[in-house]
């Protein structure tokens, strides 16, 4: 007996993975803590984040996105490429095919007519689908038989993978919903609240903006999985909260959205219980340079427009040395701790798309002064560095934030050790961000010199993001200053990289171009200057297993390989 | 009333008798103290106590000290000197705050007498007060900001330009209790004999307000001066962090409450500090204010 125990114990050793062993509902009850709590469990009536995590728990796609941002099939057998025929050639269609044998947690068949269905659930006219862009171009939907699913697309679509991929996007059972189509959908609430599905698990019970109680789906694909026999998903509390009650009182397993400052961070992983988990994603904070001049002395509707160059950011020579005065490390360890990193893309991710671009990491703050000194930026009485007159001033703004604010009085130190005269200006996140054409103080107007905030794109695919610094998305008074091109940036060469992006399919160029493209904007011209790859940090207890936090999918993507660590 | 005749004739034994009484307020009395070194400290400080310069690298290097001999009150989360920006917060915090108190009382005195006065006036004037109370303030500072930030700015500089809105703002819109209060009073002193018989000799009304009026007006208008000195200085820091106000690199003690709340759990003096400034000038203020009201008030006062 001792032996077989200790021979157990070595091949549990070995295969590294307990749950290897455990069978369905063995490892008890997984606690789950939301700082915001979903009020339906239907994610097509919600773009809100904390719904459509707690949707995606029991609801699924054909596929979805692993930690690296690669798509892998969930209900399909496998996923479809050019190369295994799954994608036309000309790329107008994509067939997914179903696993055979697949159950409703109710246990009856899953078949393509769901599928089709679904679509036609979210394109229903006043649905009000939050989702509908997951569905955009597609003209039509056919079912040749009960596994297999053609989307038809109105012309060539070099990324297909937006329907039926993501925790954004799963599959409706069809019997469930039919009556809850268009304008019905809202009113369906014994549907939204408890939506039969195909994930690990399915719900016992749901309280509206409070606790969803789950339970392990009898009918699920693999009969190992879950491990755990019952979910509880609680909502509400705050940030700082919720990863007390993982790190420090261990009343919960896992919480999601933990973006503490990383003191706190330090102080709570003392406590022994558990870790702060960390993803990164896309999402960069970053400095944006205005091209053009902000100045009040202009008229309205003239400042911050293409007609007026800025008179001192327009040099290269003074955008670098602003960049190269920059310390991107120590903002890192002041603002994020380990929930972000140093970075000099604008898109830092997935790999394929990132480029190798890190010159701008170390601090060279003599390197900075030299430039400016040979480009004729010298000290003057005060100093200032001045040229022909004009002087190194520069109007640094941002939305309301503790750690922009910390940011801002770093980089002003930065700056002025530079010999550039800052001026700081802070405006409340509801204006900044609120894109109101009346306000002067939105980040598109950019009545500033320089301002930073953050930004990320939808999936993984980055060339809509990159298409945003055409040189016709400039935001002006002539289209209500609701451009994307929050630089003013401009180059027909940028332009035209843009559009061979539309037409090229192949992955390998599109990673090329959209890598050339990332570099024309942040190295070659330092119009926009990176600092932080912000990464989403959860915190996850010691005593769960299998956590794997994901940025391109939700973070309860494998919960069906979660297990007790006992 | 023979001895108010005989103090306008000898102001200095007057304000003798007012100290005199003052003194008996043990509160009033601790509260001016508190207040003068408050004020000495933040007009002096800065003299005294000059943080070394350091370069940022380093600065974070020494960032959440305790406090030490070298950082009296510690150091913050980017490493700079606590008490350094203690002083230099306590002088915007202070200065808005009185200069926003004394528009507002000025404005609201002159208000609530003239509607309390002159018959003609007090309907349009109070109408007008009503109008004011039912602004919200934050969407008509929004609007003040947007239209008059750049060219403020562009005459005396962002911070001078911020403190100049800002105190204008908040007097602007907290003028309104004392005008009415001062109404009421004006409403039941105009009667009086002292005042009938001031107009029955011919007296000009703006003698007449100069001088029997606003002298009995007074201790209302006090209490409302110091309560507005702890409103002014509570608005300043709500909109310091609504980004409205001062410059994010321009401290108040507002702003160095909100920096600090989310470090309290660790630090806890970092929100200490400036929340002990501002409680103990508010009280403070409010004592000086209850000791000056009796002290005032001829009928309290020599009891």
């Amino acid at each position: 007996m001792k032996l077989k125990t200790a021979l157990l114990g070595a091949a549990c050793a070995f295969a590294f993975a307990p749950a290897a062993f455990a069978e369905r509902g063995s490892d008890g009850t997984v606690n789950v803590l939301y700082a915001q709590a979903p009020s339906t469990l239907n994610p097509y009536l919600s773009s809100g984040t904390k719904d459509v995590e707690n949707a995606s728990i029991i609801l699924e796609g054909m596929a979805g996105f692993d930690e690296k941002g690669v798509v892998f099939p969930r209900l399909a057998e496998s996923v479809p490429t050019v190369e295994n025929g799954g994608i036309s050639a000309d790329l107008t269609s994509i067939t997914w095919k179903l696993k055979p044998g697949l159950l409703w947690s109710d246990g009856t068949p899953v078949t393509s007519a769901d599928a089709k269905f679904t679509y036609e659930y979210c394109t229903a006219p006043d649905g009000g689908c939050a989702q509908a862009s997951r569905y955009e171009g597609i003209t039509s939907i056919d079912t040749p038989d009960d596994q297999t699913v053609v989307i038809n697309f109105d012309g060539p679509k070099p990324n297909p993978y937006q329907a039926f991929v993501g925790g954004t996007s799963p599959i409706l059972q069809k019997a469930q919903f039919a009556n809850c189509m268009g304008a019905a959908a809202s009113t369906c609430t014994e549907q939204n609240f408890n939506p039969i599905g195909t994930g690990p698990f399915r719900v016992v019970e749901f309280k509206t903006n409070d606790t969803v109680t789950l339970e392990a789906n009898p009918n699920y694909r693999d009969p190992a999985k879950p491990a755990f026999a019952k979910m509880v998903v609680k909502g509400g509390g705050d940030a700082e909260s919720a990863a007390r009650a993982v790190m420090q009182t261990g009343e919960f397993d896992y919480a999601w959205n933990t973006q503490i400052n990383p003191e706190l961070q330090a102080q709570m992983e003392t406590g022994g219980k558990g870790k702060f988990v960390n993803g990164f994603g896309t999402l960069v904070e970053r400095i944006e340079m205005n091209m053009t001049d902000p100045s009040p002395d202009l008229a309205e509707g003239e400042r911050s427009t293409t007609k007026h160059p800025h008179p001192i950011l327009s040099d290269i020579n003074v955008r670098t040395a602003l960049s190269k005065a920059i310390d991107r490390q120590i903002l890192v360890d002041i603002g994020y701790g380990n929930a972000g990193r140093p970075t000099c893309n604008l898109v830092p991710a997935p790999e394929l798309f990132a480029s190798d671009n890190t010159g701008c990491i170390p601090h060279d703050m003599e390197g900075a002064k030299k430039l400016l000194d040979d480009a004729g930026w010298v000290p003057g009485a005060d100093g200032v560095r001045e040229k022909d007159g004009k002087k190194l001033h520069i109007l640094y703004q941002t939305s309301t934030n503790p750690v922009r604010q910390d940011f801002q009085a770093l980089i002003k130190d930065w700056w002025t050790e530079l010999g550039v005269d800052v001026e700081l200006r802070n405006i409340d996140a509801s204006v900044f961000f609120g894109g109101d054409a009346g306000s002067p103080d939105t980040f598109q107007k950019f009545y500033a010199d320089v301002e930073m905030y953050a930004n990320n794109f939808d999936g993984t695919d980055p060339e809509p993001y990159l298409a945003s610094y055409l040189c016709n998305k400039i935001p002006g008074p002539d289209n209500q200053w609701q451009g994307e091109n929050i630089n003013r940036f401009c180059d027909p060469a940028y332009d035209a990289l843009v559009a061979e992006m539309g037409k090229t399919s192949d992955m390998a160029k599109r990673s090329e171009l959209a890598k050339k493209m990332n570099d024309m904007l942040t190295k070659d011209s330092m119009v926009i200057v990176p600092l932080v790859d912000r990464g989403r940090l959860s915190a996850a207890s010691n005593a769960l297993g299998g956590v794997n936090l994901n940025t391109w999918d939700t973070e309860m993507w494998n919960v069906q390989d979660w297990f007790r660590v006992k | 009333m023979t001895d108010a005749t005989t103090a306008i004739e000898k102001p200095a034994s007057q304000m003798r008798a007012i100290w005199q009484q003052f003194r008996t307020h043990k509160g009033a009395l601790f509260g001016l103290i508190v207040l003068g070194t408050l004020i000495l400290a933040v007009v002096l400080g800065p003299f005294l106590w000059v943080p070394e310069k350091m370069s940022v690298a380093k600065a974070i290097m020494l960032k959440n000290q305790g406090p030490s001999w070298r950082f009296p009150l510690g150091t913050d989360q980017l490493g700079r000197d606590m008490l350094a920006r203690m002083l230099d917060a306590g002088k915007v915090s202070l200065a808005v705050g009185f200069v926003a108190m004394m528009i507002a009382i000025f404005v609201g005195t002159t208000i609530g007498i003239l509607a309390g006065y002159f018959k003609r006036l007090d309907g349009p004037l109070m109408r007008l007060t009503d109008m004011f109370l039912a602004l919200p303030l934050i969407p008509l500072l929004l609007v003040m900001v947007m239209l008059f930030r750049d060219r403020i700015a562009g005459l005396v500089g962002p911070e001078m330009g911020a403190f100049l809105l800002i105190v204008f703002a908040i007097g602007v819109t907290s003028w309104m209790q004392a005008a009415r209060i001062v109404r009421g009073e004006v409403l039941a002193l105009k009667e009086r004999e002292y005042v009938l018989a001031a107009r029955s000799i011919g007296a000009i009304p703006r003698r007449i307000i100069l001088r029997h009026i606003l002298p009995n007006v007074v201790s209302p208008v006090m209490v409302a001066a110091t309560l507005g000195v702890a409103e002014a200085i509570i608005t300043e820091s709500v909109l310091s962090f609504l980004g409205l106000g001062f410059p994010p690199d321009f401290p108040t003690w507002g702003r160095l409450l909100y920096d600090g709340l989310s470090y309290m759990q660790i630090y806890p003096e970092r929100v200490i500090w400036p929340g002990v400034a501002i409680s103990l000038t508010v009280l403070s203020v409010n004592y000086i204010g209850d000791g000056l009201r009796d002290a005032l008030d001829p009928r309290i006062r020599g009891r």
